[in-house]
């Protein structure tokens, strides 16, 4: 394992490379794209604060730049970004920067827990299954599984709201926490996870039923390979064959498709967040396109793609740890 | 026979079931300390099956449908499965056809000698790392400092059959059994690898069950030779016997069949001889179930199973009608 070391430093500094004109096209091509949406900043302020002259539109125009031709306005925004200033929020009043980072850590705990979430109960499920594989219990868990699969993320968000928050009362309907009350220490904690279980659980519904599928159809395939077979003849009981060969092996496939749904578990925490008004990345941009607020937008785009090169990266040396016969080229 | 000389396993007409037929029938035979016994019969003769079943570690679809394998006063068979865990890789090591696939392609090859050592001898993590260093030396991989860290596919096909053999024999087991150990090999290592088993055998005090459909490996490794047909043995000697005097119709074809031919006799220059007809012809109730193929068949062939004779000591065949010929 210390001899790839190397191998793996290689692969991030050239990683690192290949992302640059990958980013640089994202941003342009979202620039574009956002100016096809009609409207912008200056026509919702002015709509909102429901008077507004055509003086004060220019002056709106002019203080974000928005008068200036295309071209020139995609040049100083790469401008901006080559100094690492991602501008400045009309709607919020704020550097793009701090508002991302202020929403950054929301994001990332809902996305890891629902990822912590969906494989701890998809894989165990799934061995369940292949253990059972063709009687009733895999039959049933299937049934399930295959609903958790079809069905949409709102819609399990929606019903588990009213469930658990109006019905049962025992978890709050939305947020992050209590308003006014100062969150420290384990209780604190407690109460966070709380606010958590609902989102979080909504988010990986379905990807417990994408690792479920795979784990079981994986497990069932290692299981009947020659090591096993030999594995036993060495005398291990069939929890060691599982865990130590078994589930080594079957996991592997598990890891890669883990990895490459962390982008995916981005998009569905747009759609969380705003169902349960948790205040993260994705109820950010669901804002700023309604406020046509195009530097926060793309902010949040620019920094998405980053952290989704970067988790694919993260995947690829991961795999290499864990899979030696994988060749980092 | 000298009365003196103990088996170590006995078996008793086992038996092994399938869904609709049983492709091992009345099986008995058995190896004495430190002997080499060869199984040699064609494809589909149930070698495997009665290898696995030894270990039970049978498919799901079989299972042990009668009879005893009684190893070291105890009887395989009806062992619980916490008791056979126990003899599995400490009493008996088992090495498989496949090296390309038997080794788990994910953990170091020392990770995977370890593990037979740590619950079989209680080691610790450290000790069992040492003692597969010493093992792959004992089995003459070179450099056994590097290779213990390194993983199935980077070993070649020799080299992971030796570190098959390596764990199979870490636990000093009374008995080996090796299901077609060099198959999968070329020739110039298959003789090493056989030299190896052979040498660690004497070594270690160790009989082994030799799988084959290889007859130049049976002349030269084997003490004794069971030939298998259809699940049923037919033809039991030692190997000089076997093949200056085979008396098993099915033996004669077998030998007939074989280009390279041990106790001095060649049969290089002939044609290769075929039995005519398979053993997929092999599914009567009773009776011989070589008959269908067999030159010599009488309606009697058919009428009951073939007791097993011993015409000469130790030597044990399965047709009357050669026996009665004094062939
Ligand atoms: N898992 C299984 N399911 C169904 N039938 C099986 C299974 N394993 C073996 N058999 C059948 O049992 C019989 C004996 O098989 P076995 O593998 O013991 O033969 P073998 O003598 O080892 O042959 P080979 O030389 O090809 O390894 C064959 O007819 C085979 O089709
Ligand atoms: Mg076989």
């Amino acid at each position: 394992m210390q001899g790839r070391l190397p191998d793996i430093a290689r692969l991030i500094v050239r990683s690192a490379f290949h992302a640059v004109p990958t980013i640089l096209v994202i941003l342009v091509a979202n620039f574009f794209l956002l100016r096809l949406a009609p409207g912008d900043a200056a026509d919702v302020i002015a709509a909102e604060s429901g008077f507004a002259t055509d003086e004060m539109m220019e002056g709106l125009r002019s203080r974000f730049g928005l008068d200036l031709p295309i071209l020139e306005q995609l040049q100083n925004y790469l401008g901006h970004i080559l100094r690492f200033d991602l501008g400045y929020s009309a709607r919020f009043n704020t550097p793009v920067i701090d508002l991302i980072l202020q929403r950054v850590p929301g994001t990332l705990i809902l996305m890891l827990s629902a990822m912590a979430i969906s494989l701890m109960i998809g894989i165990a499920v799934g061995t369940f299954q292949a253990t059972f594989a063709g009687r009733w219990p895999d039959r049933v868990i299937a049934v399930v599984t295959q609903l958790f699969y079809s069905l949409p993320g709102f819609w399990i968000g929606l019903m588990l709201i009213v469930f658990f928050a109006v019905r049962l009362r025992w978890l709050p309907t939305g947020g992050s926490g209590p308003i006014g009350v100062e969150l420290s220490g384990l209780s604190g904690l407690l109460i966070r996870l709380k606010y958590m279980v609902l989102p979080a659980t909504s988010l990986a519904l379905f990807y417990v039923a994408v690792y479920a599928r795979l784990t079981r159809a994986s497990v069932i395939e290692a299981k009947a390979q020659d090591y096993v077979r030999t594995a036993r003849a060495k005398g291990l009981s069939q929890f060691k064959v599982m865990t130590g060969h078994v589930l080594r092996n079957a996991l592997l496939p598990v890891t890669t498709l883990a990895g490459i749904h962390l982008g995916g578990l981005l998009g569905g925490a747009v759609v969380i967040e705003t169902v349960y008004a948790w205040p993260g990345l994705g109820r950010l941009a669901y804002e700023a396109v309604m406020a046509r607020d195009f530097s926060v937008l793309l902010g949040v785009l620019l920094l998405s793609s980053i952290v989704v090169i970067a988790v694919n990266l993260l995947v690829d040396v991961i795999q290499a740890f864990i899979d030696p016969r994988i060749e980092l080229k | 026979m000298k009365p003196a000389v103990e088996k170590i396993l006995d078996v008793r007409d086992l038996s092994i079931g399938l869904k609709s037929f049983r492709p091992v029938q009345n099986l008995s035979f058995s190896v004495r300390r430190g002997e080499t016994l060869a199984l040699v019969g064609e494809s589909g003769s149930g070698k495997s099956l009665t290898a696995l079943a030894l270990m039970r570690l049978l498919p799901e679809v079989a299972r042990i449908a009668g009879g005893s394998a009684t190893f070291m006063d105890r009887d395989l068979a009806s062992l619980s499965e916490a008791e056979m865990r126990k003899v599995r890789g400490s009493d008996i090591g088992m090495i498989f056809q496949e090296p390309m696939t038997s080794l788990n392609p994910v953990l170091t090859v020392g990770r995977q000698i370890s593990e037979v050592l740590r619950i079989h001898e209680g080691l610790d993590r450290r000790l069992a790392m040492a003692r597969s260093v010493e093992l792959l030396d004992l089995v003459r991989i070179p450099e056994p400092q590097r290779r213990v860290h390194e993983y199935p596919h980077q070993l070649s096909g020799g080299m992971r059959q030796r570190v098959m053999i390596a764990m199979a024999v870490a636990c000093s087991p009374k008995l080996l059994i090796a299901d077609e150990p060099t198959t999968a090999l070329d020739v110039t290592i298959q003789a090493q690898v056989l030299e190896l088993i052979d040498n660690l055998c004497r070594d270690l005090s160790m009989a082994v069950i030799l799988i084959t459909h290889d007859l130049g490996v049976v002349g030269q490794w084997a003490d004794r030779v069971v030939v298998m047909y259809a699940g049923r043995k037919v033809e039991e000697a030692d190997p000089e016997t076997l093949f200056s005097r085979p008396l098993h119709p099915y033996t004669r074809g077998l030998l007939g069949a074989s280009p390279r031919m041990a106790a001095g006799i060649s049969y290089r220059d002939q044609a290769l001889v075929e039995i005519p007809g398979s053993i997929a012809s092999a599914t009567m109730a009773t009776g011989c179930r070589f008959a269908p193929r067999c030159d010599l068949a009488e309606p009697s062939c058919l009428a009951a199973d073939p007791d097993l004779l011993e015409p000469a000591a130790g030597h044990r065949v399965a047709c009357p009608i050669v026996v009665r010929r004094g062939a």
